[in-house]
């Protein structure tokens, strides 16, 4: 018992230690001194109670647990249920059911919906690129928002400097992702897994740090303006035509209308995200994603049986690298405006949460993910400022209580003949 | 008088200031069964990693059907035919029993990317003979019905069974068993033993077996290599082996 | 001779900051040593031991205190009791429920934790820069004077030696202690050391705080030093510190001393051939390097393989 109350006293003490100093005294500036002062009561009571709380669940700790496991369970999703929902095939349809949505509702929705919703989009676009390389090769990269980066910088320069289009610059800001991503993980990928978490970590930094030291070239800290939008064969969304170009309702005869330039960045994004839908999907039943799931497995048994774990890794690598790639030249011609604080470690992170929470390995958990959390924000306006610290205790809490996401996928069922 | 396909000499392996293989030799014949025995912690596991590439031996050579592959890396010795089990089972645990399968068959199989990307014919077929392949084999070690389930999920004995049809996935010219009897009852050993014979009668497989379930070594082998830390201790065939004072006390202490 | 001079001061700055790297490196590489995961949160632990240091420093200057070995001393003992209890924390939240899962997901939960540290600190204390003026001014002066002298302040003084005790005693408790004796069984083999009787949830609880406790120590010297604190430090200091671990060899103590120390001074050359703006492209072009070409650092050793 005495050892119960010790465990319990250093518990409740520990809650203080952690939260007083930090949350009960703020730093403020006072001049040019700084001063601290005591923060709310209520700020206080909080810490109080969870101290308590937490003593008393340290305390009576066994009695807590059996009377946790005694009463009664709250009745769960029935298995039958989860088991459907997780199968390879019922998750294609759902898959392809949002893709019918997808195309048809934006015609109906608000402009501000449809933006949202752009933007969602280039999230599961990112999603699904760095899920080939985490969830399904498990390669933690935490650089991927430099691969990103470099597409977006790639359409914005070319623009700027070439004048080249969208449709042009579109897969050379994939091919030139892909080419950092490959040089990048040639001497790289050769290293053991956490070596490779914190070197692409540091890769994202110097992508970020050179785009923002180079000002003769990047612009520096302001960035590129004035980036073009995608036309549609040569027809501009603009209201007035540049020199030598038509525009879209001109050309049709219809009024111009703003929202139609929304709606069609939104279908630009929606073809790239069926597009690497597509890709991935046969790529998971081709020998080299059988390889990439093999390696996260076991490189071990991958090497005895002749599987070269470089090539396999680089290949994932790349290929995510790419998609980002794509991502960035789209988001670039969405904002219209790139700057290197578009591209911080936190994007990184966020992108790594959506992969994490949708479900490693699993496509329609991604896409799942990545409408959470982008809407989840932007319904909850005023709290905003909370949103990363709820990210960061979602990517805590998920891992120990659901690592294997939201909806994972079951293996797919494969026919023998007889 | 049949090839010679593996032939070992002077193998040591040296961690830091341990001798852990020092000088050992061996040959494989084709066709043949060779078993190498020695108490625990002879190093007959690190011969294995040696020759499979997982590490780099100090000194010696290593020749497979008279090519040197000595110090490649493990991958390359694969894919010249040199395929290995582990003595605690390294499956893809996630993965069923027939992806498994399918893995280990890249070598044979159209990894052409854009063929994969639009399903060309010429890509469903060797898909389609892939899975052909894959069940023949599920067959032969009893795991068809198995087939889809997680190999994870599959009990122990299965688990050897279907690590060893993996490893005849990639056409191996030589089989390399590390302690394949290892945790398996009488029954399940009985039927190891029925399958290291399948093996090499109907399949020409070589194989180069570590084990310590004498009874099994002795009725399969035509050769056995004796190590005894890290050096060689005798090598003959079974009888041989079974009338060897030296052999004998080194398994039971002087006597 | 100017160029000398010149050589010698950047060696002496190099040096002072690569001993504060060099502490928090220490806290990567006890922790790499034992459970084999890299410590996603220790960035942020030592951003809140600078939080903590200006608070003790702050709170008595309110009550009149100023004598500097006294605020010095507080924040030293208010930064390692407060960031020690982040580190058990962070170890009990983060790692210990996952013991035993696939690597990534305790490396996942512990870039949560991380992301949720800064932005507490962010909401609690506001984003803006807090500083205070500088406690210890002056230093010594070497040389001729005009371009030719080198300059070693007081502070960096009080750097230097406040380090070096740390890792002196630090040294002493893992050669000498029964404790230091469990940590060091517990990196060789932690199922064995398990089986001896070493309870080893308590062992790799103490390197979490140790390795706090000694970025607290790095915490108040730098936040005095510049004198400047802000909540989004943590992670570059931290990526820094990391990247000394590996220069010198992960999982190795004084591997982790000496690449703080070379990364220091690798920067400061490198800062002043590149330009200041470059000073982060250089440590992370090192790490890239060291990575190629030793992937096990300097003092590491080569790791072998169990198949």
């Amino acid at each position: 018992m005495t050892r119960n109350l010790k465990s319990a006293l250093f518990s409740a003490l520990l809650v203080w230690a952690v939260a007083y100093p930090v949350l009960g005294l703020k730093l403020t500036i006072v001049g040019i001194n700084i001063e601290v002062h005591n923060t709310s009561t209520f700020t206080l009571s909080v810490i109080a109670i969870c101290s308590l709380l937490m003593f008393v669940r340290v305390f009576f700790n066994q009695q807590l647990t059996s009377a946790w496991k005694s009463s009664p369970s709250l009745p769960k999703v029935p298995a039958k249920a989860t088991n459907f929902l997780t199968l390879p095939s019922t998750q294609r349809w759902i898959i392809l059911g949002l893709v019918v949505v997808a195309l048809i509702w934006p015609f109906y929705g608000s402009r501000g919906a449809v933006d949202i919703a752009t933007l969602i989009l280039i999230y599961v676009m990112l999603g699904l690129g760095l899920n080939i390389v985490v969830g399904l090769a498990g390669l933690l990269d935490l650089g991927y928002v430099g691969f990103y980066a470099v597409g977006a910088y790639t359409y914005a320069l070319l623009a700027h400097y070439f004048g080249l289009s969208f449709w042009i610059c579109l897969p050379l800001a994939g091919l030139m992702a892909a080419t950092f991503g490959f040089l990048l993980g040639f001497p790289v990928l050769r290293l053991r897994g956490d070596y490779l978490a914190i070197v692409t970590l540091g890769f994202g930094e110097i992508i970020r740090l050179f785009l923002r030291n180079l000002t003769d070239i990047t612009g520096g800290p302001n960035g590129i303006s004035n980036i073009p939008k995608p036309t549609l064969f040569g027809l501009s969304f603009d209201r007035t035509a540049a020199e030598g170009m038509q525009t879209f309702h001109e050309y049709f005869g219809i009024a111009y209308n703003s929202i139609n330039k929304v709606i069609f960045l939104y279908l630009i994004a929606l073809v790239l995200v069926l597009l690497v839908l597509f890709v991935i999907n046969r790529l998971l039943r081709m020998p080299i994603g059988r390889a990439w799931e093999a390696l996260r497995e076991d490189e071990i048994a991958c090497r005895a049986l002749g599987l070269n774990p470089t090539v396999i890794k680089l290949s994932a690598f790349t290929l995510g690298a790419t998609f980002a790639g794509f991502a960035g030249s789209f988001f670039a011609a969405r904002q219209g405006l790139v700057t290197p604080e578009s591209f911080t470690f936190l994007e990184s992170a966020i992108i790594l949460a959506i992969v994490v929470l949708g479900g490693m390995g699993s496509q329609l958990g991604v896409i799942l993910a990545a409408v959470v959390m982008i809407l989840l924000p932007e319904m909850m306006r005023e709290f905003s400022e909370y949103r990363m610290l709820l990210f960061g205790a979602l990517m805590v809490l998920m891992m120990i209580w659901r690592p294997q996401g939201l909806l994972p996928m079951q293996r797919p069922h494969l026919e023998l003949r007889k | 008088m049949s090839r010679e396909l593996l032939k070992v000499s002077g193998l040591s392996m040296r961690f830091g200031g341990l001798l852990a293989v020092n000088g050992v030799a061996l040959t494989v014949k084709e066709k043949q069964v060779v078993s190498m025995i020695g108490p625990n912690g002879a190093g007959k596991t690190t011969v294995f990693n040696c020759l499979t590439g997982f590490y780099k031996p100090s000194a010696g050579s290593i020749l497979l059907d008279g090519e040197a592959i000595e110090g490649l890396p493990g991958h390359e010795i694969a894919r010249k035919g040199v395929v290995r089990t582990f003595q605690n089972v390294r499956l893809f645990k996630d993965m069923t029993a027939v992806e498994n399968l399918l893995i280990a068959q890249h070598r044979h199989l159209n990894t052409n990317f854009l063929a994969g990307l639009f399903k060309t014919p010429s890509f469903r077929k060797s898909e389609r003979e892939a899975l052909d392949y894959a069940a023949y084999w599920l067959d032969k070690v009893n795991l068809t019905e198995f087939a889809n389930r997680p190999a994870g999920t599959l009990a122990y004995g299965q688990q050897r069974r279907l690590e060893i049809a993996r490893c005849m996935m990639t056409r191996p010219r030589i089989l390399m068993l590390d302690e394949p009897a290892a945790g398996l009852n009488p029954k399940e050993t009985e039927d190891l033993k029925a399958l290291i014979s399948v093996l090499r009668n109907e399949h020409n497989a070589t194989v180069l077996l570590i084990e310590h379930d004498m009874k099994l070594v002795m009725s399969i082998s035509d050769h056995i290599v004796v190590i005894n830390q890290g050096t060689p201790l005798a090598d003959g065939t079974p009888e041989q082996i079974r009338d060897n004072p030296e052999v004998i006390k080194a398994y039971l202490g002087e006597a | 001779m100017p160029d000398i001079y010149h050589f010698f001061q950047m060696l002496v700055n190099g040096l002072n900051v690569g001993s504060t790297y060099a502490l928090i490196a220490i806290g990567y590489t006890m922790v790499y040593g034992i459970i084999g995961m890299i410590n996603f949160a220790h960035g942020e632990v030592y951003m809140i031991g600078s939080y903590i240091a200006f608070i003790a420093i702050a709170g008595l200057t309110m009550m009149g205190l100023d004598s500097v070995p006294l605020l010095l001393t507080a924040a030293f003992i208010a930064s390692i009791v407060v960031t020690s209890a982040y580190g058990y924390s962070i170890e009990r939240v983060a790692y210990r429920p996952l013991r035993g899962s696939n690597r990534l997901i305790p490396l996942i939960s512990a870039i949560g934790m991380s992301i949720f540290l800064q932005n507490t600190v962010l909401l609690a204390q506001d984003s803006k820069d807090k500083s205070i003026p500088n406690l210890i001014p002056g230093g010594f002066t070497f040389g001729p004077g005009g371009a030719s002298e080198v300059i070693v302040s007081y502070m960096q003084i009080v750097v230097f030696v406040v380090t070096f005790l740390a890792m002196l005693g630090l040294t002493l408790f893992i050669s000498r202690s029964r404790m230091g004796r469990a940590c060091r069984a517990c990196a060789e083999d932690m199922k064995m050391a398990n089986l001896l009787g070493i309870n080893t949830n308590n062992v790799i609880a103490l390197t979490f705080v140790i390795g706090a406790a000694l970025a607290a120590v790095a915490a108040v010297l730098i936040s005095v030093q510049y004198g400047v604190i802000n909540p989004n430090a943590g992670f570059l200091v931290g990526l820094k510190a990391f990247t000394a671990a590996v220069l010198g060899g992960i999982g190795s103590i004084p591997g982790a001393m000496l690449g703080g120390l070379v990364l220091g001074v690798a920067e400061a050359f490198g800062a002043d051939i590149f330009g200041d703006q470059y000073k982060d492209v250089v440590a992370f072009g090192l790490l890239v390097l060291v990575l190629l070409f030793r992937p096990t650092g300097i003092l590491g050793r080569p790791e072998i393989e169990k198949v």
